[in-house]
C-alpha cells in the first residue's frame, strides 16, 4: 500500500512536471503577439492601364518584403486632388505628381514636408540624382520632393515613310527637319494634309515652348532672375523657324489635320498610325508603341537643333514625376522608407523603367544591369545623360509661367502677333509680374 | 406674474393694458420662434453655402492665399493685378461680353419665336412641345460632347454633309472665329426651359385683347407688336436677366468644349493648358477665375475676380431692371 501510495505520488509528480514542461513548451512555441500592419496609401498620376499596373507591381513587391506595412496604390491623381486632400487633412501617406512645375507651390507652402532632415538622417546625398531632376524637385533650396523616373524628349521617325521619301537618316538640324518635313508631307487634291511630315504647332501633343527651346540653347532667366525671353535671341529664332514651317503647311490645314480622331494617349495617335512621319515626343511612347502597334517600323533620335548650335545635338529637355510626403502624414517613418526605396534603390527604378520605359533617375540606376536593352529607348537614356540637357525654371507661379509662354507662341503661330520682338519683351515683363503676384506682391516685380 | 402684482398696485384701471401687452409680446415671440423654426433649414443652407463663402471670398480677395499656406494680407494687390497688369483679364472680359451680347438676344428671340409657333400649332402641339423641350434635359457636359463630335471639322457629320455639297465646313471649336458661334448654337439648341416659360406666357394672353384688335383692323404683326409683346414683356425681362447672369457665369460648356477640341484631356497632370482653346477664344471670365484658383493655386487672386464678378452682376441686373420700367408692361397701374 505504502509502495502503491509512493508510486502514485511519483506518478502525479511526474505528470505535473511533464504537464508544466509541456505547458512551457507550448508557451515557448506559441507565436509572438502579431501587430496589424500599418496601412499606407500612395497616390500616383499614372492612369493608362499598363502604366498603373507596372507601378502597382513594384509597390506590391515592396509590400511583400515588408510585412509591417500594407500599401494601397491609387492611380489617376492630379495636383488638384493632392492640394484638396492636404487642405482637408485627408492626404495619403505618399503623393506623386507628373507636374514638377508645381514644386514651388508644394515646397514654398510646406504642403509637402521638407525631406532634407530625412535624407541627412539616412546619409543620402542628393547628388545621387543627375542635375536636372535634382533641380526640379526643390524650390529655393528647400527639397520637398524626390525624382521618381524622368521624361525626356526626342524625335520619333517612321522608317518606312523615310525610305519611300528617299531620306537616309533622321534630321540633325532645324533646316534638315523642315526640309524632311516638307518631303514627307502628303496632301489630297484639296491641299488637305493626309500625312504630315512633322507638325510644329505649339499645343499639339508634346509641342510646348519649354521642350522646344532646349534645341535653340535659349535662356529662361537672366542673372537677376528675371525673364530673359525678351533679350535672348534664341526665343525669336525658334519662333521664326516654327512660323515659317507652319506657313508652308497653312495654319488652318494643320488645325484641320489635328482635328481628326488622333488623340495623344490612344492607339489612334497620329505617329503610331502612320499619319505623322516624324514626331517630337517623350520616351514613354516607346512602351505605347510596343503595346499598341508593335509592328510599326520606326526609329528614335535626339531632337534636331538650331543650325548655329550643333554642339547641342544629343541633348534634350528633361522633367519628370516627383514624389513626396504630404503635410499631416500619419505614418511618416513608413512613408519615408517607401519613398526612399522607390527613388534611391536601383531595383525598383530599373523595373519601373523597363515597364514604363521612363528614364531611371539616379546616376547608379542609369547603368543598372537590370535595365532591358532597347535600341529605341537607349536614345533617351543618352539624352538624359547629355551634359547640355536641361529643364525649365521652378518658380513661385508654377505652371502658370510656362502656360503664359505657350499662350504667347500660340498667338504668334496663328499670326496674331505683329511685332515679335516687342511681343517677347512684353511677355518677359508679364512673366516677371506674374511671379511677383504669385509671391503676393500684386504683380510689381 | 410678478409684473401683474406690480402693475396691480399702481391703480385699478392700469393692469389691463400691461397684461394685454405682455400677452401680445408672448404671442409675437411664439410666432417669431415658429417662423425661425420653419425658416431654419433655409437659414442654415444660406449661411453655410452662401453667406460664409461670400464673406470668406471677400476676405480672401485681400489676401495672398495659395490654398496650402495660411492667407497673408496684401491689401488691394490682387485687384491691382487683376485690373492693371493681368493681360488675360481683358481677353476674358471681351469674350464674356461677346457671349452676353450675342447669345442672350438670340436665345430670347429664338425661344419666343418657337413659343409663338407652338402656340399656333393646330395639331401635334404636344409632340412638338416635347421635341423642342427635350434638349433642355441633356446634361450640359453630355450636350457639349455631342456638339463637339457633330461639329468635328474632319470627321463630324455636319462638315461631312457640307463636304458632299462641295462646301468646306468651318473648323468650329478648333477655330477662334467659330468657337463662340458654335457655343451659341449649343445654347440655342438647349433653350427648352425659356421656351416653355414663353409658351405659357403667350397662351396666357387674354383672347379678348386679340379680338378687340382684330375689330380695330389690326393685322398679325400689329397684334404681335401691340398685344403679345406687351403681355409677355415681364417674361422677356425675366429671360434677359437670367440670360445675362448665366452669361456672366458661363463655364461648363466652354471648359468641356476647349478640353475636348484641343485633344488634351487625356492624362492626369497634363502640362498643357487647354483652357480657352483655341487662342483664348473660349476663355470666359469664370473660366479664367477657375484657372487662377484651381490650376494656378492663387485662390486669393481668384477671390478678387469673384468679388468683381459679383459687383458687375449686381450692377448689370440693376441697370436692366431700372431700364425695364420703360418697356415692361405693368399689369397693375402704379
Amino acid at each position: 500500500m505504502r509502495k502503491r501510495t509512493a508510486a502514485a505520488v511519483v506518478l502525479i509528480a511526474a505528470s505535473l512536471v511533464a504537464a508544466t514542461a509541456a505547458a512551457r513548451s507550448v508557451h515557448s512555441t506559441a507565436p509572438k503577439e502579431v501587430t496589424a500592419p500599418t496601412k499606407l496609401t500612395v497616390w500616383a498620376g499614372w492612369s493608362a492601364g499598363h502604366e498603373l499596373k507596372v507601378f502597382k507591381a513594384v509597390v506590391a513587391e515592396y509590400d511583400r518584403k515588408h510585412p509591417e506595412v500594407a500599401i494601397n496604390v491609387v492611380g489617376g491623381i492630379d495636383d488638384n486632388k493632392i492640394v484638396a486632400a492636404i487642405r482637408s487633412g485627408t492626404a495619403p501617406d505618399v503623393v506623386s505628381s507628373f507636374n514638377s512645375y508645381n514644386v514651388g507651390n508644394y515646397c514654398g507652402s510646406g504642403g509637402w514636408i521638407d525631406l532634407a532632415p530625412l535624407l541627412k538622417k539616412d546619409n543620402i546625398d542628393a547628388s545621387m540624382f543627375p542635375p536636372a531632376p535634382r533641380y526640379y524637385t526643390q524650390y529655393e533650396g528647400k527639397r520637398c520632393a524626390l525624382p521618381l523616373l524622368a521624361d525626356d524628349y526626342g524625335l520619333y521617325y517612321n522608317k518606312k515613310l523615310f525610305k519611300a521619301a528617299g531620306i537616309t537618316h533622321p534630321p540633325r538640324t532645324m533646316s534638315e527637319l523642315a526640309a524632311d518635313a516638307k518631303k514627307l508631307t502628303v496632301r489630297d487634291k484639296s491641299g488637305n494634309i493626309k500625312i504630315a511630315g512633322f507638325d510644329p504647332v505649339v499645343g499639339f501633343y508634346e509641342n510646348t515652348p519649354d521642350r522646344w527651346i532646349q534645341a535653340f540653347g535659349a535662356k529662361w532667366l537672366n542673372a537677376k532672375g528675371n525673364s530673359a525671353i525678351g533679350s535672348d535671341p534664341g526665343w525669336a529664332k525658334w519662333a521664326k523657324w516654327m512660323k515659317s514651317l507652319i506657313d508652308w503647311y497653312g495654319y488652318d490645314k494643320l488645325v484641320r489635320f489635328q482635328a481628326q480622331p488622333i488623340d495623344e494617349f490612344t492607339p489612334s495617335q497620329a505617329f503610331e498610325t502612320g499619319k505623322l512621319a516624324m514626331n517630337f515626343d517623350g520616351e514613354w511612347r516607346v512602351a505605347f508603341i510596343h503595346n499598341e502597334h508593335p509592328d510599326l517600323d520606326y526609329g528614335t533620335a535626339p531632337m534636331p537643333v538650331d543650325d548655329a548650335h550643333p554642339d547641342l545635338y544629343g541633348s534634350g529637355y528633361i522633367n519628370g514625376t516627383i514624389i513626396g510626403i504630404p503635410r499631416g502624414v500619419k505614418h511618416q517613418d513608413q512613408a519615408w522608407a517607401l519613398v526612399k526605396y522607390l527613388t534611391t534603390a536601383d531595383h525598383p527604378l530599373a523595373v519601373l523603367s523597363n515597364g514604363l520605359r521612363n528614364v531611371p533617375t539616379t546616376q547608379s540606376s542609369l547603368n543598372s544591369k537590370e535595365i532591358v536593352p532597347d535600341a529605341h529607348f537607349s536614345t533617351f537614356l543618352k539624352i538624359f545623360a547629355h551634359p547640355k540637357s536641361g529643364t525649365s525654371p521652378i518658380l513661385a507661379s508654377g505652371q502658370a509661367y510656362t502656360n503664359s509662354v505657350q499662350r504667347f507662341f500660340q498667338q504668334w503661330q496663328a499670326g496674331k502677333v505683329k511685332d515679335l520682338n516687342a511681343g517677347l519683351k512684353s511677355l518677359a515683363k508679364q512673366l516677371d509680374a506674374q511671379v511677383a503676384q504669385a509671391k503676393g506682391g500684386g504683380g510689381v516685380p | 406674474m410678478s409684473q401683474q402684482v406690480v402693475a396691480g398696485t399702481a391703480g385699478a384701471s392700469a393692469p389691463a393694458v400691461p397684461l394685454r401687452t405682455a400677452a401680445r409680446r408672448r404671442a409675437d415671440w411664439r410666432r417669431r420662434r415658429l417662423v425661425l423654426l420653419l425658416m431654419s433649414p433655409w437659414i442654415a443652407g444660406f449661411s453655410v453655402f452662401f453667406g460664409y463663402p461670400l464673406v470668406m471670398s471677400a476676405y480672401l480677395s485681400f489676401n495672398h492665399y495659395d490654398l496650402l499656406s495660411p492667407p497673408r494680407w496684401v491689401g488691394w494687390a490682387n485687384y491691382h493685378y487683376l485690373l492693371r497688369v493681368d493681360p488675360q483679364t481683358w481677353v476674358a472680359v471681351r469674350n464674356t461680353v461677346w457671349i452676353i451680347c450675342v447669345a442672350v438676344p438670340l436665345q430670347v428671340l429664338f425661344a419666343f419665336g418657337i413659343a409663338l409657333l407652338l402656340a399656333r400649332a393646330k395639331s401635334g402641339a404636344g409632340f412638338f412641345r416635347t421635341v423642342f423641350y427635350l434638349p433642355a434635359l441633356a446634361p450640359p457636359v453630355a450636350a457639349t460632347l455631342g456638339f463637339v463630335y457633330i461639329l468635328n471639322p474632319a470627321t463630324g457629320p455636319l462638315n461631312t454633309i457640307l463636304g458632299k455639297l462641295g462646301i468646306q465646313g468651318p473648323l468650329w471649336f478648333q477655330s477662334p472665329h467659330w468657337s463662340k458661334p458654335a457655343l451659341v448654337g449649343l445654347g440655342l439648341w438647349g433653350i427648352g426651359n425659356t421656351m416653355v416659360i414663353f409658351l405659357a406666357a403667350v397662351l396666357d394672353v387674354p383672347q379678348h385683347l386679340y379680338e378687340s384688335d382684330e375689330l380695330d383692323g389690326a393685322g398679325p404683326l400689329q397684334r404681335l407688336r401691340w398685344v403679345t409683346l406687351p403681355s409677355v414683356s415681364p417674361v422677356i425681362l425675366f429671360a434677359v436677366v437670367l440670360g445675362v447672369i448665366q452669361g456672366l457665369q458661363y463655364f461648363t460648356q466652354a471648359y468641356v468644349a476647349a478640353s475636348i477640341a484641343s485633344g488634351q484631356a487625356s492624362q492626369a497632370g497634363d502640362t498643357l493648358n487647354a483652357l480657352g482653346y483655341p487662342e483664348d477664344s473660349t476663355l470666359f471670365y469664370p473660366v479664367l477665375l477657375y484657372q487662377h484658383g484651381f490650376n494656378d493655386f492663387q485662390m486669393g487672386y481668384a477671390s478678387s475676380m469673384a468679388m468683381l464678378l459679383l459687383l458687375v452682376s449686381f450692377a448689370v441686373t440693376l441697370v436692366i431692371v431700372l431700364n425695364s420700367r420703360k418697356w415692361v408692361h405693368q399689369a397693375v397701374p402704379r
